[in-house]
Order: C-alpha cells, then sequence, then structure tokens
C-alpha cells in the first residue's frame, strides 16, 4: 500500500506537485498520466525518495520515505525517466552492481541477474557496454535493473518510451504478469496503454488530481461514449431523421467521406434507436458501430492547454 | 557499510573500464619525471632524498586532481544516474565516500606507481627511507584534500568542464595560502596571528614539514578535516541541487 497525502512539492515559488493525495493498494495498476510539465515525473520522483517533499507524506507499506528512506527504498523497483545507467559497464556487470546493492551475495547474485536479463530478453547483448545498445535495449537494462529484487512496489517512468511496437507490447506483458500481487504505478503519455495495462487511471494537471477512475470509467466521461459511428455510401442528412429522438445529441461529421459520429446526449446507449431509424429510413449504410469513450478527448478536455517546461 | 564497498569498486572499475585510468597513470608518470630530473635537478643535487620529486607535488596535483574529479558528480547529474544511484537503498554518504576512496585510490595507484624513482635514490645513495615514506603519505594526502574540493564543485554543476575550472581554482588558493609568495603579498600591517591562520590553512605549509620527515600529527589532521569538512559539503551540495 502507497499512501501519499497532501503532497507538495515547490520549486522556489512553482508548486509542480500542489497537494496530492492518493493511495494505491496491492494488485492495482496506476497509471499516470497528465501533459507535460503537470507534475508526473516530480511526483514520482517524490515517491522513490529522490526528491524530498515541500509538505505531506509518502508512505511506503507502512515506511515514511523521508524518516525511513532506506527501508522505503528497498521495497521499491524505479525505472526513472529516460532509463539512466552507467554506460561503460556492460549490462551484466551493471545489473550485478545493482544486485550487490539490493543486497544479493554469491549465488544468488547470478541467479538474479540470469532471471531479470530472462524477463526483459537481453541475453542477446549481455556483454556489450551498455553505451552502445539501441534505445529499445537500453529502457530494458532499465527495466531488468527495476524488477531484479522482485519488488513490492514498482514504479515505472515512461517504461515504453522509444520502444517499437513489439517491445512495447512485450514491455505491457511483462508488467502484467508482475504486477499480480504488486503495487505499479506507470506515468504514460500513451493512452492506449491505460486501456493496455492498467486497472486504474490518474490524470494530474498542474499538480493536482482532475480525474481518478477506472479506465472504463475515464471512457465514460467521453463525448464519445456511446456514440454511433456510420459510414454511408452516398450523402445522407442523418440529422433531420434524428430530430427529437430522446437520447440523442448532435451529429458530428467526421474526417472520413460521407461518415458521421451520432454522439448521445446522456450516458445511456443510443445505439438501438439509431440502428432502428436506420432500418425504418433505409439509411446507405456501409459500416455501424458502438464507439467506446475516447481517453484521449476525455484527456484534452480536463486538462488545460497551457504547457509548463518540466 | 557494505555498500560503500560495493560503489567503491564499482567507481574504480568504471575508472579502468575506460583509458582514463591509464590515460591519468601515464601522463602523472611523464610529468613527475619532467618535472623531478629536468626542473628539479634531482642529479645536480647531488643529494641521495626525494625532495625535488615531492616538492612539484602539489603543483601537478593542481592539474591532475581536478581532472579526475570533474566527472564524480557532474557526469551522473548529466546522465541521470544520480537519479538511479540515489534511489537505490544506500545512504547518500555511502555514494559520497565510495566514489571519493575510488578516486583517491586512483591518485594513490599513480603514486605508487613511482616507485622506480624511490630504487633509483636507493641505489645512488643512502636516503632516509622513512622521511621518503612519510612524504609519499603525506602526498597522497593532499591528493586527498585537493580531490575533496573537486567532489564538492563537481556536485555542483552538470557541466564537467566548469567543475574542473572551480576546482583547479580553489585548489590554487588552497595550495598558494601558505607559500611566500602570498604571505608577502599580505598589507604589513595585518595581525601576526591572521598571518599565521592563513599560512595553516595552506597546503604548502603542511605538506612541507611532513615532505622533510617532520610526522605531526597535526598536520595529517589537518589533511583529513579538510577531507571530511569538503565531502560533508558536496554531499550537501548533492542534496540541494538534486531537483535541477
Amino acid at each position: 500500500m502507497i499512501e501519499i497525502s497532501r503532497l507538495t512539492k515547490k520549486f522556489e515559488q512553482f508548486a509542480a506537485v500542489d497537494d496530492l493525495s492518493f493511495s494505491v493498494a496491492e494488485g492495482e495498476v496506476l497509471g499516470f498520466l497528465g501533459p507535460n510539465g503537470a507534475g508526473k515525473s516530480t511526483t514520482m520522483k517524490v515517491i522513490t525518495g529522490f526528491l524530498s517533499p515541500s509538505a505531506g507524506s509518502v508512505m511506503v507499506d507502512g515506511f515514511d520515505i523521508v524518516q525511513n528512506p532506506i527501508e522505503a527504498k528497498t521495497l521499491i523497483g524505479y525505472l526513472p525517466e529516460g532509463a539512466p545507467s552507467y554506460g561503460d559497464m556492460t549490462t551484466l556487470e551493471f545489473l550485478h552492481f545493482i544486485a550487490e546493492i539490493r543486497g544479493y551475495r554469491g549465488e544468488e547474485i547470478v541467479a538474479r541477474v540470469q532471471h531479470a536479463i530472462k524477463d526483459v530478453e537481453l541475453e542477446s547483448v549481455a556483454q556489450q557496454t551498455i553505451e552502445t545498445l539501441s534505445k529499445g535495449f537500453k529502457r530494458r537494462v532499465g527495466l531488468a535493473q527495476a524488477i531484479m529484487h522482485d519488488p513490492k512496489v514498482l514504479i515505472l517512468d515512461e517504461p515504453t518510451d522509444g520502444l517499437d511496437p513489439n517491445q512495447k507490447h512485450h514491455v505491457r506483458e511483462l508488467i502484467k504478469n508482475l504486477a499480480k500481487d504488486k503495487i505499479v504505478i506507470i506515468s504514460t503519455h500513451i493512452l492506449e496503454e491505460v486501456t493496455a495495462v492498467c486497472t486504474r487511471a490518474i490524470i494530474i494537471d498542474e499538480g493536482r488530481i482532475v480525474i481518478d477512475g477506472t479506465p472504463a470509467e475515464l471512457e465514460e466521461k467521453s463525448k464519445y461514449h456511446h456514440a454511433v459511428s456510420v459510414r454511408l455510401t452516398q450523402d445522407y442528412n442523418l440529422a433531420s431523421d434524428l430530430q427529437g429522438v430522446t437520447g440523442i445529441g448532435d451529429v458530428v461529421k467526421a474526417d472520413e467521406e460521407n461518415s458521421y459520429t451520432i454522439l448521445a446526449s446522456n450516458s445511456d446507449s443510443i445505439f438501438a434507436k439509431v440502428s432502428e431509424i436506420a432500418q425504418k429510413k433505409q439509411w446507405p449504410v456501409t459500416e455501424f458501430h458502438v464507439n467506446r469513450g475516447q481517453l484521449e478527448d476525455v484527456f484534452r478536455s480536463v486538462t488545460s492547454q497551457s504547457q509548463g517546461g518540466e | 557499510m557494505e555498500n560503500l564497498g560495493i560503489i567503491f569498486r564499482r567507481e574504480l572499475m568504471g575508472y579502468f573500464a575506460t583509458p582514463l585510468a591509464y590515460i591519468f597513470i601515464v601522463i602523472f608518470l611523464i610529468t613527475n619525471g619532467i618535472f623531478t630530473f629536468d626542473i628539479g635537478g634531482f642529479y645536480l643535487r647531488g643529494q641521495a632524498d626525494l625532495l625535488p620529486f615531492f616538492s612539484f607535488h602539489p603543483w601537478l596535483y593542481l592539474f591532475m586532481v581536478p581532472a579526475i574529479a570533474m566527472t564524480l558528480w557532474a557526469d551522473e547529474r548529466k546522465t541521470g544516474t544520480i537519479e538511479l544511484l540515489l534511489t537505490l537503498p544506500i545512504k547518500l554518504s555511502e555514494a559520497v565516500l565510495g566514489k571519493f576512496l575510488a578516486a583517491w585510490v586512483l591518485t594513490g595507484i599513480a603514486l605508487a606507481l613511482t616507485f622506480p624513482i624511490w630504487i633509483t635514490v636507493n641505489y645512488l645513495g643512502d636516503p632516509d627511507n622513512g622521511v621518503i615514506l612519510a612524504a609519499y603519505i603525506g602526498s597522497w594526502f593532499m591528493a586527498g584534500g585537493l580531490l575533496a574540493i573537486g567532489s564538492c564543485m563537481s556536485a555542483c554543476t552538470k557541466n564537467s568542464v566548469i567543475a574542473f575550472i572551480l576546482t583547479v581554482s580553489i585548489c590554487f588558493t588552497f595550495v598558494i595560502m601558505g607559500s611566500p609568495i602570498l604571505l608577502n603579498a599580505l598589507p604589513a600591517w595585518l595581525p601576526q596571528f591572521i598571518v599565521d591562520a592563513f599560512a595553516a590553512l595552506g597546503f604548502l605549509t603542511h605538506f612541507d614539514s611532513i615532505s622533510k620527515g617532520v610526522l605531526d600529527i597535526r598536520d595529517f589532521l589537518y589533511f583529513t578535516v579538510f577531507i571530511a569538512a569538503w565531502l560533508l559539503a558536496s554531499a550537501i551540495v548533492i542534496e540541494i541541487k538534486k531537483a535541477n
């Protein structure tokens, strides 16, 4: 259990994290979202004990990160932004060093290192110096380092940034497998990742939480939730047919030709109604499907457009 | 304290994983040779001691030591590994001390590799080997003092070149503090105790007495306290500047 209460981190006068409170329980995979400069990385840096909070507290499994930093840090595996590692070491040497620091000795070091290497598929570059590796491999070295000691709390700052789609998929699978009895916090820009791996998402903006819920709950907040997309063979005035039907909102022209999105005016499903009207009026339909809410849309509507520097 | 050893080994290995350590050692040995034999007139003096060898060490260290020290923390900040290192379950003091000791041992290795000159002087004459040993230890401690300054300066910036320049400047100040050049330049109206205090803070005052074989515990104490103070300052600077 991680408990963050009234956490504030100020840099001079600017509050990067502003009175933030939330807790994460075992088994949860928390997606931490927000625009650049919203305070995602700063929050993670405070949780992991790299930065000290200006006010408020972080408790990791009962250990205060300020009062008992060593105990708290022992429980945490952390992939910092950009996955830094010592470039002049080989993958094997680096992981060996981490294993030692994590308190393993003798045979167990080898076992832990081998296990971590296998988990993130680093076998092919084990003997290479890290600075010669590609971005994807460097990130995997960072991941290996973070999961090495089978930590109770895993904090990953943009774990899939710079990976190709296959690697992204692999990392997500890895996180899902790890997550069972752990606490995982992932920051990301990629919203599809939230639906793919997270059980819960928090969107923060200007250091404050603006939304906290499951990915499904977030989607419901989208205006595209339950919306029906139609594609026609020729242009047709749908709006006039739909006028006055309860539960149906605006009809929006989509990007593609002869395509429209019919929005729901409240959170009820309108599929049945629209489909009935479509049959009755014999719309020239080629495609017809219900949208899920779009996280991107929710994200944009709840975060301000102002871009702060981080 | 086990972590101290792990960090120490990683750092020392790091020096030898790149050409840095080898270049440092080779240049140190070459310049030492030039200083001792050409400028110091080792043979011409006709004396069986290593005074010309050791008397150039403060000036040699002035440039060699900051070159080692400049990357200590600046590079960690630049590459972001400082975030990795300081979120591992270690104490900041272990990281500061481990890194410092690795750099200090590297200078120790370079210093120890000057042993042929010790063999030479023993072959040519009958020197007081106790004095020579004391001078070696004194020289190593002086290198440690300069390294500790470098550690703190390196913690101040992401840019290792800036760290180098800062370290050289501050080291220079401390080296010449006790030298006649600076002491003579002080205004005559200053009370003697201030002049003495000034001289007592300088490296040369302490190193000169050690290298002449005068083993005063206070000289070693001076260097030890000096190192401790600058390492403490390093830790404070790291703590404050982590956020940027």
